[in-house]
């Protein structure tokens, strides 16, 4: 396989930050009330990761290891700015949906993750295929969670009834509780299949780094635990 | 007075800022297996976020808008909170030792915690002044207090329950948030 479309694959499926990383929880749960607003999230978000990965691969030589975590902190702000400015101009009905979690891709781990993990290190092309295969990965994990509660809270898919009218809406789906208890559900049944290929005897990459496997590790993929090089504290 | 109160006991319990807010999910699944560190947790986020929305919002009141560059506030909240993180960590080390002792293993940590952001974007977006800001923001920290040491209490009690293979782990941590933000619908009614 070409080691671009690799990249995609990789962040689409073997990586995939929603299901298998589990990183970025804040907006999974908080924006997927429609699918459309999981796709407006997802894209948003890897609008970011693209250029953030961009350009910290650009300036991966010359940002001093000692300061690269400001650095970090300051390029993908300023992108989630400029994000922020054109959903607010173009996309209005987007932006005040998204709300308040616009601003918040700033902190997203997914983000922060690529660019100690992978854009740090890597040529400015592959870390855009890097960018969008995460971002992309992303965007199908929020509108999968989205379809999901869109279509037993409300009834419809996509803005569009598919349910028959006679159908009973259960609106906790679309309120806070069915965004844990789809998530329960999606991991479980993720865990399912896991569970039975590792009994088929299927090779099982074992990827860590998910903020479900405590904070301590999400910490270290890169949102916090490297964010402080220990030489620099005295 | 009465608004004060009405900020608190909204940011606190009615739209608690994990279970419906959804700030603050890392550390609430990832640091929740024991009430001490849960309350840890808890205590350093009280802290942190206090003293955050206090120097965010001065910075926002008296820099940014005077200077009309309030569309950069994400990027001076966020560095003004991490580089905030950092010195109150060094301060804790220096001259409070037993609290360092307590906080000091989360503090790294709560710079990955986006209700910090959260509340200092907040108290903007709803323009608190500088009083209701620190209000805000402790009431939105003790309601993440709250519902981490609940949510340890809980996970303490069913810890050798016998739950089906798939839903070990994160899954039925994820169930039983669900119901506790079902119960928290209960508050509603406060204000």
């Amino acid at each position: 396989m070409n080691k671009y479309v690799e990249r995609i694959y990789n962040g689409l499926v073997k990586e995939n930050p929603t299901f298998v990383l589990m990183l970025g929880m804040c907006p999974t749960l908080a924006v997927t009330t429609s699918a459309i607003n999981g796709i407006g999230m997802g894209l948003a978000t890897t609008a970011v990761l693209v250029m953030s990965n961009m350009l910290i691969s650009m300036l991966r030589k010359i940002i001093p290891d000692s300061v690269r975590m400001p650095a970090y902190i300051v390029v993908i702000a300023s992108f989630v700015t400029i994000v922020q400015f054109l959903l607010e101009g173009f996309v209005p009905s987007l932006y005040s949906a998204l709300g308040l979690y616009i601003p918040l891709i700033v902190v997203n781990c997914i983000i922060m993750g690529r660019a100690e993990s992978y854009a740090a290190k890597n040529p400015v092309v592959l870390c855009i295929m890097d960018g969008l295969g995460m971002g992309l990965g992303f965007t199908v994990g929020l509108t999968a969670i989205g379809l999901v509660r869109e279509i037993i809270g409300n009834g419809t898919a996509f803005g569009l009834q598919i349910l028959p009218g006679s159908y009973e809406p259960v609106t906790i789906f679309i309120l806070a509780p069915g965004a844990f208890l789809v998530l329960a559900g999606l991991v479980a049944l993720q865990n399912k299949v896991r569970n039975r290929a590792a009994k088929r005897g299927a090779p099982m990459t074992q990827v860590s780094g998910g903020c479900a496997d405590g904070c301590d590790t999400c910490g270290n993929a890169g949102c916090g635990g490297n964010r402080y090089p220990s030489g620099q504290e005295e | 007075m009465k608004e004060l109160l009405m900020i608190a006991v909204g940011s606190a319990l009615v739209n608690n800022v994990v279970l419906s807010q959804f700030l603050g999910i890392c550390p609430f699944l990832g640091v929740s297996k024991r009430v001490e560190t849960a309350a840890g947790m808890g205590g350093a986020v009280i802290f942190v976020i206090t003293i955050a929305s206090f120097f965010t919002s001065v910075i926002y009141k008296f820099i940014l808008v005077p200077t009309s560059f309030e569309y950069l506030q994400t990027i001076v909240f966020i560095l003004v909170i991490a580089a905030l993180v950092q010195f109150v960590e060094m301060f804790l080390k220096k001259s409070m030792q037993s609290l360092y002792n307590a906080l000091g293993v989360y503090l790294p940590l709560i710079t990955t915690n986006c209700a910090v952001l959260g509340v200092a974007l907040t108290n903007v977006q709803k323009s608190y002044n500088i009083l209701e800001g620190v209000i805000n923001g402790f009431a939105v920290a003790v309601g993440f207090t709250i519902s981490i040491v609940l949510m340890a209490g809980i996970r303490e009690k069913t810890e050798h329950n016998d739950v089906s293979e798939s839903f070990k782990g994160t899954p039925i941590v994820l169930i039983t948030a669900s119901l506790m933000a079902i119960a928290f619908f209960g508050f509603s009614g406060l204000i």
